[in-house]
């Protein structure tokens, strides 16, 4: 079955907006992911931390750099994601329309491609 | 919106409308067909104006559907009752009645007053929310029979005057077990198709994976749910290595193992360990085989020894002569296929699995490590015969033209 991945862009606005009601929005999201497990579709959950608690490894050089904190000027951020086992684009969407993110922020729905549609060595032809 | 939008938010909200008016109605089959309306009118209306809350409306039109057929039902009745019996409209929605009524509907769907076949339609179209199309292309009948089904089952249950209730205490785990097998049934026809030309159809089993999570949410503390759902995961997460580019099945000692899907291992052996809690019953020990395998490099480096007692320990509280053949299977690998033959021949005698092919696959498959080339040959061949999955046949064939 296809899997997707459902992948939160929040913006300084939204960020700022959750962090105004963050227990609200645990509890809503604690209820939404209850929600996707009682309907057998939740694979996986996580929130990411605050972009200050990571790093970028930059790739444009000939080796890689690495600064501290989120990358220059990046307008939105990855705030976590869901990944969910579903059987069509239709219901991943349905789902991202129901998950209960601040006003501002946006979901971007992707499919994780199927085993059998990744060639697994030189030998397999499709 | 799209026929694709609208079986989108069908898939997510079908168990739950149909719970909510059977409560709502007392009236299984009404509520079904209530339900079923609704999604009809959403397939003509949807595309032309967009609902701007999809859920809701598919809930309210099916509401609607169902006061106005138990209008029509009381008109005829007795005109004069209508008042009396004109429903309120509940509009708040508790989580944990919610959750109660779908685990009532399995319990509905699968009762025991149904034939088994009912059982699988029945829980695939209002627990799955599949359409009789679907169910018809995974289990290979034509739509008419689905669809007769279907109806012939809401007629049983409202004849016998199955309630709408969670089985009572007593009762409660044996029921529980009615449920389990009816989604093992649907995992295992995905994962071992009995007829046709594909071996596999994930789709299928996939449906018996999410009903499976469905269950183990709503049932935590059941361990057989949990060992159900472990051993769904345990046996899907070796697909995409059970079938060659051609379709034809791979078995388990010629598998490419870094093609299974190590996060479908990962949560089997996670819901396994739910299961283990309070000692496993036959779903959660098969789920331990499925495991042993999962964890091993390769077949020569499996623990076959613990397979042979997991087997045994299933051999005693689900005793089955096709339990006996693998353990046959187990013991062949563990202390060599004279031992294990000797179980398969007790077998034979015994006549426990009379026209199975998979007696003289075992069997045939045993004297070749034996060296006994001609009588393995024989039994190959007779299983071919007996086999009605082609792609098994075929693999079968070949083995017996190797031996020469």
């Amino acid at each position: 079955m296809p899997k997707y991945l459902l992948i939160m862009r929040g913006t300084d606005e939204s960020n700022a907006a959750m962090m105004a009601s963050i227990e609200e929005g645990i509890a809503r999201t604690r209820l939404f992911i209850e929600e996707m497990m009682k309907a057998g579709v939740l694979l996986a959950a996580e929130g990411l931390d605050d972009p200050g608690q990571g790093a970028v490894v930059d790739f444009s050089g000939e080796a890689p750099v690495v600064t501290d904190g989120p990358y220059g000027e990046t307008k939105e951020l990855f705030g976590g994601f869901f990944l969910l086992d579903v059987t069509s684009k239709q219901e991943a969407v349905e789902w991202a329309k129901r998950v209960p993110a601040a006003p501002g922020s946006k979901i971007e729905v992707r499919r994780v491609p199927e085993e059998d549609e990744v060639p697994q060595d030189s030998t397999v032809q499709r | 919106m799209g026929a694709a939008d609208v079986e989108a938010v069908w898939r997510i909200e079908s168990a739950r409308i149909v719970a909510a008016l059977t409560r709502f109605t007392g009236d299984f089959g009404l509520a079904e067909d209530a339900a079923q309306e609704a999604v009809a009118e959403a397939l003509v209306s949807w595309p032309l104006a967009a609902p701007a809350d999809p859920a809701g409306w598919l809930m309210a039109t099916a509401r609607r559907r169902a006061i106005d057929a138990i209008r029509r039902r009381t008109a005829l009745r007795d005109r004069y009752a209508l008042l009396a019996t004109d429903p309120a409209v509940d509009e708040d929605i508790d989580p944990d009645r919610i959750d109660d009524d779908i685990l009532a509907l399995m319990f509905i769907s699968c009762h025991p007053v149904l034939s088994p076949e009912a059982r699988v339609a029945l829980t695939l179209r209002v627990v799955g929310g599949l359409s009789s199309e679907e169910i018809a292309r995974a289990f290979l009948v034509p739509v008419p029979t689905v669809q007769a089904r279907i109806t012939r089952a809401k007629k049983t249950i409202a004849a016998a005057g199955v309630p709408f209730e969670l089985p009572p205490a007593g009762e409660r785990r044996g029921r529980l077990g009615g449920v389990l097998s009816v989604l093992y049934v649907i995992f295992t026809e995905g994962s071992t198709a009995t007829s046709g030309d594909r071996l596999l159809r994930p789709d299928v089993a996939y449906e018996a994976i999410r009903l499976a999570r469905t269950l183990a949410a709503l049932q935590p503390d059941e361990p057989e749910v949990h060992g159900l759902l472990a051993l769904c995961e345990l046996t899907a997460a070796r697909f995409p290595a059970r079938t060659a580019p051609d379709g034809s099945p791979i078995l388990l000692e010629d598998q490419d193992r870094r093609r299974w899907d190590f996060s479908a291992i990962r949560r089997g052996l996670a819901a396994l360990a739910k299961a283990s809690t309070r000692g496993l019953g036959p779903y959660g020990l098969q789920a331990a085989i499925a495991a042993a395998h999962a964890s091993a490099p390769s077949v020569e480096a499996t623990d076959w020894d613990r397979i042979v007692v997991l087997y045994e320990a299933l051999g005693r509280v689900a005793p089955s002569p096709v339990v006996e053949l693998n353990r046959a299977v187990a013991v062949a690998m563990a202390s060599g296929p004279a031992q294990a033959l000797a179980i398969v021949d007790e077998l034979i005698a015994l006549d426990r699995l009379p026209g199975s092919h998979l007696v003289p696959t075992v069997r045939g498959e045993l004297l070749a490590r034996l060296g006994r080339r001609p009588e393995a040959r024989a039994e190959l061949e007779l299983a071919a015969r007996l086999c009605t999955n082609q792609r098994e046949r075929s693999v079968l064939l070949r083995k017996a033209a190797a031996l020469g």
